[in-house]
């Protein structure tokens, strides 16, 4: 298959390359199943020898419409499908969409919902930079790195497991509330698994930090400029390895994050081995954060319970009262019932920024919903920041961005 | 550096065809578009709006005019605040806009999925061609008319094509998604699967 295609950053890179090998240039199709690309990638390369000369990556191997699908069911039913939009961090998504929603309702919540979508929110940041981690890990040559993720990962996938009812797909978050309340002695455990994380945290990032293997094949290589990462719309840890200083929780917090002290991790350089220092870190941060909730955990209501349209009343409610059924009846088959109008709401995930622009006509469905997805735009920078490295490169490139397909195509 | 407070007084002073759009949250403008790139162009080197968000469009259906809105939200990572711009394609059989794939790189794939799900062609754009769905694919799945199981149609590539003998067939809908329509009578409104026929009106796909 022909290489057709043109990107002029890259090209402009691609012409300062000196020649390697004054021979035909060669085709490489490298996945969509392939152990590097981390899900149904493909990237269509063209290679002077072993040097990329031109990449150009193929997505949409995992599109599923779920713009269109968001447009035909209610807000409520689409929590599900958030699952799955980075599904290493469901509990992420789900805060994020529900908040986008809530923006558009003008609904404030109470502090201990606030609370308990950060403390998830955090705990799922941890679980997707364990697994980025692990698999950076194996993209490298460094097995064992995997394998203590994995336990790690397991143990908080247990915690998701007893909140939520479900290890992955989660689904946690209601309009104006959540699915249910958190279980009864859970937060202890959540403390008692950031006390024991800590001490392995070091135990994982000292196999890396100082591994020389890991140093040759990360330091330098996939250098993503400021300006670069700033005109390419990159966001999250990848925009933070290069330096610029973009945190949405600092910057513009949502659900209380304002109260809780964190710092925000920044690079220097912008290569691969800055933004996995800041994935590194970052896990750190986050269990300060889960520390900080769990010690002042707030009490109240843990939904919006002046929302009587938007958050289905208590099930004991809807048996006992005549009016209690309709409004469920109501909310459940036509939806929360929200204004008019156009929201945009970002929130800080894992691996990115993910938004969500909300356009309604009123009642239960959104006329237009569009998902901006921080997967998507940061792999857009991949045909510039390809040219020029060997194709080995390529796959520590791909491993330090840390995406996930299911987010990118949608 | 200019306040968030007047930035609607800023652009409207600086650009007398931009209207105020109206907005849950961020500043919005609804600007011609014509104009569109001068806007974004001011608000990214003037209003310290450095990083563009997203590109997007919205389908206001085939019965609408003008029937496509482009809207692109910016982010000032200094002022740490969004805006929203929206411009509406000036036809509706061929929608276009100019890309802004010159101002941010970023740009480019937004405007390729943007085309690849409403057909708006983004003229200057280097390289506008299907993202998400296949090169070959005829339809522009965002649009309001695509229904949401889908048409059928042929397979990414001929081989596969010629050696299943099966096209890409809608997607069966096992009842779901089971909800009430808006904005009809009550009566018929109710709560249904979308692709389930309770009378002539709604067909049944394939």
């Amino acid at each position: 298959m022909a290489t057709d295609f043109s990107y002029p950053d890259a090209a402009v890179k691609a012409a300062s390359l000196p020649k390697e090998f004054d021979l035909e240039k060669m085709s490489l199709s490298m996945g969509p199943s392939h152990p590097s690309t981390h899900g149904v990638l493909r990237i269509q390369f063209e290679l002077d020898g072993e040097i990329v000369t031109k990449a150009d990556p193929v997505i949409g191997y995992l599109h599923r419409g779920d713009e269109k699908i968001a447009e035909n069911m209610t807000y409520n039913q689409f929590v599900p499908y958030t699952d799955r939009l980075d599904y290493i961090a469901p509990l992420a998504n789900n805060m994020a969409y529900a908040i986008a929603v809530e923006r558009l309702a003008g609904l404030e919540l109470p502090p201990r919902c606030q609370a308990i979508r950060v403390l998830t929110a955090e705990m799922a940041r941890v679980s997707s930079h364990l697994m980025g981690l692990g698999a950076y890990g194996i993209d490298v040559g460094a097995w064992s790195v995997f394998m203590y993720c994995f336990e790690e990962r397991e143990k908080l996938y247990k915690l998701f497991e007893e909140l939520t009812g479900a290890r992955f797909t989660t689904s946690y978050t209601r309009i104006g509330g959540l699915a249910r309340d958190v279980p009864e002695g859970w937060t202890q455990k959540v403390d008692a698994f950031c006390d024991q994380f800590l001490p392995i945290l070091e135990e994982i990032l000292g196999l890396l930090t100082r591994n020389k293997i890991f140093l040759d094949r990360t330091v330098d290589i996939g250098v993503i400029s400021k300006a670069d990462a700033i005109a390419y719309g990159l966001t999250g840890p990848n925009l933070r390895g290069s330096g610029v200083p973009n945190d949405l929780r600092k910057d513009k917090p949502y659900s209380g994050y304002e109260q809780y002290e964190f710092d925000v991790p920044v690079g220097s350089k912008g290569d691969c081995y800055d933004r996995y220092l800041c994935r590194g870190e970052e896990m750190k941060q986050s269990i300060r954060i889960i520390k900080q909730l769990v010690k002042n955990f707030p009490g109240g209501d843990w939904y919006a319970k002046d929302a009587r349209k938007i958050f289905a009343p208590p099930k004991d409610k809807i048996l006992s009262s005549m009016e209690e059924l309709i409004n469920n009846f109501m909310i459940v088959t036509e939806g929360p019932q929200m204004p008019a109008g156009e929201v945009y709401f970002e929130a800080e995930n894992p691996k990115g920024v993910l938004g969500f622009y909300i356009v309604s006509k009123g009642g239960g469905v959104p006329y237009r919903m569009k998902i901006r997805s921080p997967s998507f735009c940061n792999l857009s920078i991949l045909p510039k920041l390809c040219v020029g490295n060997l194709v080995s490169d390529v796959v520590s490139i791909l491993g330090s961005l840390d995406f996930v397909m299911g987010e990118c195509d949608r | 550096m200019t306040t968030d407070v007047d930035l609607p007084t800023a652009v409207s002073q600086q650009f007398p065809t931009a209207a105020p759009r109206p907005s849950l949250d961020c500043p919005a403008f609804n600007v011609p578009a014509g104009d569109a790139l001068a806007v974004l162009q001011y608000l990214r080197d003037t209003q310290a709006y450095d990083f563009l968000m997203d590109v997007t469009a919205i389908d206001w259906s085939a019965e609408q005019s003008p029937r496509f809105t482009v809207v692109w939200h910016l982010y000032s990572s200094t002022k740490h605040t969004y805006v929203r711009l929206a411009a509406n394609c000036a036809s509706d059989a061929e929608p276009a806009m100019p890309t802004t794939s010159g101002l941010w790189a970023g740009a480019d794939w937004h405007e390729r999925e943007t085309y690849d799900m409403f057909g708006i062609k983004f003229a200057g754009h280097p390289d506008l061609r299907r993202i998400l769905m296949w090169d070959a694919y005829p339809y522009f799945p965002l649009r309001k008319e695509f229904p949401l199981a889908g048409l059928p149609t042929e397979m990414s590539d001929a081989d596969i094509n010629a050696e299943i003998g099966v096209g890409v067939i809608p997607a069966p809908m096992a009842g779901g998604p089971f909800v009430a329509t808006p904005g009809v009578p009550m009566s018929e409104a109710e709560p249904r699967a979308k692709d389930e026929a309770w009378d002539e009106k709604r067909e049944k796909p394939e």
